[in-house]
């Protein structure tokens, strides 16, 4: 990759992560207890999160078709596209425990990042803890 | 079931989520890749040098979008975060962990997945919404 094309592609990754922060933000996504209030079926249930994931299927469905047959990006750079079809245990152990983590924070990755760089100390502890989750899957989790 | 009709905000969430679908769309025409903040922030950790520069510019655009929203788009929420600092480790734990061990989490198997029709994001996605309404259910209305 030349070096304009790299710079164009970080810019390119920076700017499409404030657009996908802002998007958290605008669909009350970065607020644990509007999450909760989803997953709360039995409680008092704000189903915002269904409209949520269904405005960035609907996009994400037109734009991962029209990626489907690519071997470059728009900048030039490589397709790195997920290849796998399988269902192993992994992906079925680790899903869960993310929805567990998930339902009782009401935080999950990205709004995590979002709210810690609002200046929430809440937030801060969540991802310390998730980034040492991830460590420790580093560690722990591969060698098998 | 009841519905909160007052909480309910089907008009911002549906605007929020497309947005987060052109965001997911540009990153996969842009930049190839799919927009996974676990796995793209998870990376980040395991420094190797050449893989290194653009996970931090897309996670430095994550923790700096709240600057952008307040102080260009006049966006600003508060989070409400109930949970107390011991909950919010373990879950944090259990998140971090959980979305490198199963490859992926809300927006690489939820948003990405889902529009690719993969069914191993399909599964992922089904299993943790349900543990997700598990806990909650356990945690408010058991304990």
């Amino acid at each position: 990759m030349s070096q304009n094309t790299s710079v164009f592609s970080n810019a390119s990754e920076y700017l499409i992560g404030v657009l996908f922060g802002l998007g958290l933000m605008i669909s009350g996504m970065t607020n644990p207890a509007k999450i909760l209030a989803f997953l709360d079926l039995s409680g008092a249930w704000d189903p915002s999160l269904i409209f949520v994931m269904g405005g960035a299927v609907l996009v994400g469905l037109i734009a991962f078709y029209l990626a489907k047959n690519r071997t470059q990006s728009f900048l030039g750079g490589a397709m790195h596209m997920p290849t796998r079809r399988d269902i192993d245990r992994p992906l079925l152990i680790g899903s869960a425990m993310f929805g567990l983590g998930w339902g009782l924070a009401g935080f999950c990755p990205g709004p995590a990042l979002v709210s810690l760089g609002s200046g929430e100390l809440k937030a801060l502890a969540f991802v310390i803890a998730m980034l040492g989750g991830m460590l420790l899957f580093d560690f722990v989790g591969q060698k098998k | 079931m009841t519905i909160d009709w007052t909480s309910f905000s089907p008009g911002p969430a549906l605007v929020g989520g497309i947005l987060l679908g052109i965001a997911a769309a540009l990153y996969v025409l842009f930049n190839g890749r799919i927009l996974g903040i676990s796995g793209i922030v998870g990376g980040l950790l395991q420094a190797k040098k050449s893989d290194w520069l653009w996970r931090l510019s897309f996670t430095l655009g994550l923790l700096t979008a709240a600057l952008w929203g307040k102080y260009v788009f006049d966006i600003q929420v508060k989070p409400v975060i109930d949970a107390d600092y011991l909950t919010l480790i373990i879950a944090g734990l259990l998140v971090g962990f959980g979305a490198r061990y199963g490859s992926g989490c809300t927006s690489g198997h939820g948003i990405c997945g889902l529009s690719r029709l993969s069914p191993r994001s399909l599964l992922a996605t089904l299993t943790f919404m349900g543990c997700g309404f598990l806990i909650v259910y356990v945690v408010r209305h058991l304990v």
